[in-house]
């Protein structure tokens, strides 16, 4: 069973992350995201490139500090989400977060690496760790679309379906 | 000296299997596990003798209150302390809540500072802030070495300013196991000021240790019945019976009045002043069995017991390559909660490959948050050990560092 926690691609991840940097160029929104239970933390930095009125992740980069699933679910979903634009990339997150809840895996190829976290669902207590890197992705979105360039979270105790509440 | 192994037949859980493996319980600084004597003993009460106390002129009335009241002359002989200072609480935390809320919020105001220290359980920290948000005084915190220890040379210049009336130290750090000289610090704290107080956080030394709160010099010492065997739901205040005498009520309701009227109310006597509505009865008949059980193998002995792992378990756990040990590493200046970091790991994710193990360990910042990021950290991970711990533990605990190690494989 450990097995289906630590899936040798979420090691893979852990150990050569993807996209993983303090800083990002031209980056249009920042969010800083904090799990004050565990102590995770967590920023992410996207830039957006609009082409025919639609916005799109030009880059996507991660730096922060906390357990294996936590940092290599982040750099596994910047893979996944890079290029899309802001909805898609939305709608996947989406399905990323109703995957970890135990429901059955949609876009299984659009998530690429992001699928190998679906053994994390029967790990209650990890699942906040493998929704930490998607959910600041949602965030920085939205923060980007309500016309901001930065915005902090904490994450509470998880509650009963182990997912985090916002501030 | 007792026989650990025929200790560990008294606690049923030790039997238990987890994921296939005997269960190597390393947590006993969170909670300990209850021997079937306590279970036994609040088994009686619900199926035998069961009745609200103090009230009632009935058998079964007459038999708890009596039951409750030898309870509380338990952990007064078990702390070396007066029955009429011994208030039963729901936890330590509730007993730092009814001094910040009683004492400190009717006797603090500007000027005055309340000392504390960087060490501290999270209990022995938010009830101050939340009374500084009413009363106005000062917080300080006395910082905590690199070795884990408090920085001595603060305290002093804080006591030479005469300005402490409250000083809130832990007997034994629940992180890095750290054994501070309470008794050292209420002296020098009752020769710079008169009416000042301390309070200890007895919530890991006093399952651990012989306590002596008349020698200790201290106004107050908050303990956990759940740390020492007892059942959860379960705290105690010891305090300087005048002291309590002086105090406001803190929660209010039945059990704790003398008189009431639609005018107003007059409280009872201590210490069922604090002891509002109808208390936690089976839980601190449970308490008592405990703290029989503990008598019985003899503090000294339980003590000696855990210095004689701390010896065995620091060492080893130094030797294994990428492995730091947190606080002091002398076994005669510490508990037996030992925290350490494993180079490049996660402690969530040490904990979890352990749990596959059968061990139980704690990972994160075991609400002492200012201390774990002194130590340049977020999270630690824990073993901390008790009168039922072997050394044979200590080599699974080891073994199961190495699997971590090599599950992660080569990283950094």
């Amino acid at each position: 069973m450990t097995e289906d926690l630590y899936h040798d691609i979420i090691l893979d991840h852990y150990r050569s992350p993807r996209n993983r940097a303090a800083d990002l160029e031209r980056a249009d929104v920042h969010v800083h995201h904090n799990n004050p239970l565990c102590g995770d933390e967590l920023d992410l930095r996207l830039r957006v490139a609009t082409a025919d009125g639609t916005a799109a992740i030009d880059a996507v980069v991660y730096d922060g500090e906390g357990c294996s699933i936590s940092m290599a679910s982040a750099s596994a979903m910047t893979e996944a989400v890079v290029g899309r634009d802001l909805a898609d990339a939305d709608d996947l997150a989406e399905h990323f977060r109703a995957m970890m809840h135990g429901e059955p895996a949609k876009r299984e190829d659009d998530l690429l690496d992001g699928i190998a976290f679906q053994g994390v669902a029967k790990f209650p207590v990890r699942v906040k760790c493998a929704l930490l890197g998607w959910m600041a992705l949602r965030d920085a979105i939205l923060t980007f679309q309500q016309g901001e360039a930065s915005h902090r979270v904490t994450h509470e105790e998880p509650t009963l379906a182990g997912e985090a509440n916002h501030e | 000296m007792f026989d650990v192994t025929t200790i560990r037949k008294d606690f049923p859980v030790l039997e238990r299997q987890v994921h296939g493996r005997p269960l190597v319980y390393l947590d006993s600084a969170a909670t300990s596990q209850t021997p079937q004597a306590v279970l036994d003993a609040m088994d009686r009460f619900y199926t035998t003798y069961r009745a609200n106390v103090h009230r009632g002129v009935h058998a079964l009335a007459e038999e708890s209150t009596a039951a409750y009241e030898d309870a509380r002359g338990r952990v007064a002989d078990f702390v070396h302390a007066d029955a009429r200072g011994v208030v039963f609480t729901k936890n330590a935390t509730e007993a730092f809540n009814l001094v910040a809320y009683s004492w400190a919020r009717s006797q603090l105001g500007p000027g005055d500072i309340l000392l504390t220290t960087q060490m501290e359980h999270h209990a022995n920290l938010v009830p101050w802030q939340l009374v500084q948000q009413q009363a106005e005084f000062e917080i300080q915190y006395i910082p905590v070495t690199d070795e884990g220890l408090l920085d001595l040379d603060f305290f002093e210049q804080a006591m030479a300013g005469g300005r402490v009336k409250l000083l809130a130290v832990t007997a034994m750090s629940n992180v890095v196991g750290t054994i501070n000289p309470v008794a050292d610090m209420a002296e020098r704290l009752h020769k710079s000021r008169d009416d000042a107080v301390m309070v200890v956080d007895g919530a890991q030394s006093v399952p651990h240790m012989p306590t002596d709160f008349a020698a200790l010099g201290a106004d107050f010492l908050c303990a956990s019945g759940h740390k020492m065997l007892g059942p959860t739901g379960v705290g105690v205040l010891i305090a300087r019976p005048e002291l309590l005498d002086s105090m406001p009520p803190f929660l209010g309701g039945g059990e704790m009045i003398a008189d009431v009227t639609l005018s107003g109310s007059t409280f009872n006597e201590i210490p069922y002043k604090f002891e509002a509505g109808t208390p936690v009865i089976g839980e601190a008949i449970g308490l008592a069995a405990a703290i029989d059980y503990l008598e019985a193998l003899g503090m000294s002995d339980v003590r000696r017991h855990e210095e004689e792992l701390i010896s065995r378990c620091i060492p080893a756990l130094e030797a294994i390559d990428g492995v730091r040990v947190h606080g002091p590493k002398d076994p005669t200046a510490r508990g037996a909660a030992i925290s350490f970091a494993v180079d490049g790991l996660h402690p969530h994710d040490v904990g979890t490959i352990m749990d596959r193990e059968g061990i139980a360990v704690r990972a994160g910042h075991h609400c002492a948050k200012p201390l774990v990021r002194s130590l340049g950290s977020v999270a630690t991970t824990r073993a901390s050990f008790y009168l039922y711990n072997t050394p044979d533990e200590i080599t699974e605990l080891v073994r199961a560092i190495e699997v971590t190690k090599q599950f992660f494989g080569n990283l950094g």
